[in-house]
């Protein structure tokens, strides 16, 4: 008897180890596992026969269905994407997700704001865990394709900078040869300091963290002798360090950051709403329409492209897919993008960045909407 | 049971038990396939929607970034390979460092937990409790942002013992430079090990035809030392220059620079293994009964004697198995690194996974890391612990 049951436990054993074997290169890969099922329910919801690998208009039914949109945002960057003293989200880029959430739903708190760090949110947007990435994100060619997304229009124009304790005297990047830098890992800063440094010809030691939290923790201990991220970032962390004028930044750029938010590939109708809900935001304040006079203007306006932006004429918001008045929507409840800036990083807030290439093209900067016709 | 004839002839297939418990194995067998391969088609059918393919064709590709530490050179210029693999040195020097230290802290923790001496044995007690009870990741933060970023700054540097630098941009410890006789030594380095391995099995051969029970070890390491100390002696060119850590400008220079982050990780996980070990040693010396001590004394062996030829030989038996799993467990564990920003394996595939953006390749190739590993410090103490097992005739 005793050696029956020895031979079945070997069995069970043996099927175990074979299931091991068989398995280990798919085991991993469980984790984008639930996107799959999600998208093929998704996709049934909308289309019996499934053709695109995600198709045209499954983003919108899915949001829509849900009732809520899925944002993936940072949530240590002040001015950007934090979460402030009462627990609510704050930051520009978590504005747009409002504005985006207005726009499909009329209702700018059905959201649902997921914070993903650097390095898992590109993951994040791929298994479809997020329906939009929102999170100081640089537009590059490799993320652009390789990484299956698509980069809506750019909300933010940043540099990298490095930023240095005042009384260090280090003044150019020259004069930290031999020194440590905080860098967090799994971003273009990472890469853009080993390409800056290498063509300097100067050498340094990183200190890589996983997080901002970490970076500046480490910074801040003097485990190095600078730290560099975006500057806009840079500015940020310096209003929350313990003694902000004991910090300088370098008057160095060291990278071309265009932040903007990123969707998946494969939905065109999709990419064209999160689109045009940045153009609204640059268009509202071309036309000087604001949350608070947008009631106003809508009553008593003549000029054809604010009536149609505000859906008095013609279908625009139709041919997105969304109702007439989402631009309205997203002016009356978010405001246009002076209004969510100064909210967020204008004269009045600790984290105050010149506006700089963040202008509209009339007042000497790069925003710029494409008509609305 | 024996299968006789007359069985064969009055069981129905359907009755025998030994017919039905294949059939379940098989049954079972199948059903582990047919699901493995329904997560795998279905990963794939997810990957294929995503527009997504499966390669590792990127490995060769320039990574673009650096690395704060690696045993070989390494620049931006490197590939992911090269990356990946100063990623995997890291974690083994890791490990290695960890298990011998946590080894020897554990076996004097335990020992001291079981001594008469009443103070040790509290601090014993007091310490395996303690640690014992934190979690892994806390007690690494805590020696890297209360510990060794609590360093004096560069400027205010602290030396001690030696010449020994204490900052919180690392430890400077003296380390030897090869010369050019250095070659010429490590071939008497050779000779002196082979020496030592002739010696230790000549005692033991004499240990085994006398019955006495010369100190094996001991002697064929004094052997070794003492040719090395010969060596070195008779060359007429230091075979090892000392050099000293000194502090250059913003950093550490010369010796051996140990970064924060690998001080952290080490002393962390070395402390908290320990502590493990120390219970696990403690264990096994219990599980010697006592009459076997008692006996000993009576056959007037001394309390040392003791222990060394009646207890540990015994209590080894019972103390591999756990260790080896509190080994695993200390591998698996330095993945905990990324916390402290130490670049080990874990580290670095998270970087190349999110540069490249290849998450499937690169989680499974971790995964396979990680069980190579485990398996591979499991096979060599489960062939320590076949050696040494109770020889049962």
């Amino acid at each position: 008897m005793r050696k029956t049951y020895s031979i079945l436990a070997i069995g069970v054993i043996l099927a175990i180890a074979l299931a091991a074997c068989g398995t280990a290169a798919p085991a991993p890969d469980s984790a984008p596992e639930p996107v799959v099922e999600t998208v093929v329910v998704e996709v049934t919801s909308s289309a019996p026969v499934v053709v695109a690998p995600t198709g045209y208009g499954v983003t919108l039914a899915a949001v829509q269905e849900r009732g809520t949109l899925i944002c993936g945002v940072n949530s240590q960057v002040p001015g950007f994407g934090y979460v402030d003293a009462d627990g609510n989200y704050a930051g520009i880029d978590v504005d747009y997700c409002r504005a985006l959430a207005a726009a499909i739903f009329g209702d700018e708190t059905k959201v649902e704001f997921r914070p993903v760090t650097a390095a898992e949110r590109f993951t994040a947007l791929q298994s479809g865990e997020i329906d939009i990435l929102s999170r100081n994100t640089t537009w590059s060619l490799v993320r652009d394709t390789e990484l299956a997304g698509n980069f809506v229009h750019t909300t933010f124009y940043d540099g990298q900078g490095m930023m240095v304790p005042a009384d260090s005297g280090l003044a150019a990047l020259e004069d930290l040869a031999g020194g440590t830098i905080c860098v967090q890992t799994g971003t273009t800063t990472e890469l853009n300091l080993a390409d800056v440094m290498a063509s300097l010809g100067v050498s340094y030691t990183p200190a890589v963290f996983e997080d901002a939290d970490a970076t500046f923790a480490a910074y801040s201990e003097g485990r190095c002798d600078a730290v560099t991220t975006d500057k806009s970032g840079l500015v940020a962390r310096r209003a929350i360090l313990s003694d902000p004028s004991a910090h300088t930044i370098l008057d160095v750029t060291m990278s071309k950051e265009p932040l903007g938010p990123m969707v998946r590939h494969g939905d065109d109708q999709w990419f064209d709403i999160a689109q045009w809900t940045v153009f609204t935001l640059f268009a509202g304040e071309e036309f000087d329409v604001t949350s608070g006079n947008v009631d106003d203007v809508r009553a008593s306006a003549t000029a054809p492209e604010v009536r149609r932006l505000l859906g008095l004429e013609g279908d625009l918001g139709l041919k997105l897919g969304l109702t007439n008045d989402f631009a309205y929507n997203i002016l009356k409840l978010v405001g246009n993008y002076e209004e969510i800036y100064n909210r967020n990083l204008g004269p009045d807030t600790p984290t105050y960045i010149p506006r700089g290439l963040n202008s509209l093209y009339t007042d000497g900067g790069l925003l710029y909407a494409p008509p609305f016709r | 049971m024996q299968p006789g004839e007359s069985q064969k002839t009055t069981t129905p297939f359907w009755r025998d038990e030994r017919i039905l418990k294949g059939i379940g194995q098989i049954a079972f067998v199948l059903l582990v396939l047919v699901v493995a391969s329904l997560i795998f088609r279905n990963m794939q059918a997810g990957l294929a929607r995503q527009g997504i393919t499966l390669s590792y064709g990127f490995f060769d590709g320039v990574s673009g970034f650096d690395l704060a530490e690696s045993i070989f050179p390494y620049d931006r210029n490197s590939t992911y390979r090269e990356a990946f693999l100063a990623g995997l040195f890291n974690t083994l020097s890791v490990a290695i460092v960890g298990i011998i230290f946590s080894t020897l802290l554990g076996v004097i923790l335990g020992v001291s937990r079981l001594s008469t001496n009443f103070i040790i044995n509290r601090l014993a007690s007091f310490y395996l409790e303690l640690i014992r009870n934190l979690s892994l990741l806390v007690f690494l933060i805590f020696w890297y942002l209360g510990v060794f970023l609590k360093l004096p700054r560069v400027r205010e540097a602290v030396v001690w013992p030696g010449d020994i630098i204490w900052t919180n941009r690392g430890v400077g410890i003296p380390w030897g430079i090869p010369t050019a006789s250095y070659p010429t030594f490590q071939l008497i380095l050779i000779v002196g090990l082979i020496l030592a391995v002739i010696v230790f099995l000549a005692l033991r051969a004499y240990s085994k035809r006398t019955g006495r029970a010369p100190l094996a070890l001991l002697w064929s390491t004094l052997t070794f030392t003492v040719v090395a100390a010969i060596g070195w002696l008779i060359l007429p060119e230091k075979p090892l220059t000392l050099d000293l850590p000194f502090v250059k400008g913003l950093n550490l220079s010369g010796g051996k620079i140990l970064s924060p982050e690998f001080m952290a990780l080490t002393s962390g996980l070395v402390l908290y293994t320990a502590a493990f070990i120390g219970e696990v040693v403690r264990a096994g010396i219990q599980s010697v009964s006592k009459g076997q001590v008692e006996a000993s004394r009576a056959l007037g062996l001394n309390g040392f004697q003791t222990l060394r030829l009646i207890v540990f030989p015994q209590a080894l038996r019972v103390i591999i198995p756990p260790l080896t799993s509190q080994y695993l467990n200390l591998v698996k564990n330095s993945s905990l690194a990324i916390a402290v920003g130490y670049p080990d394996v874990f580290y670095v595939s998270n970087t190349i996974q999110n540069q490249t953006g290849r998450a499937v390749e690169m989680i499974s190739l971790v995964m396979v890391t990680y069980l190579s590993l485990s398996l591979v410090t499991s096979a060599l103490m489960n062939w320590y612990n076949q050696r040494i097992k109770l020889v049962e005739r």
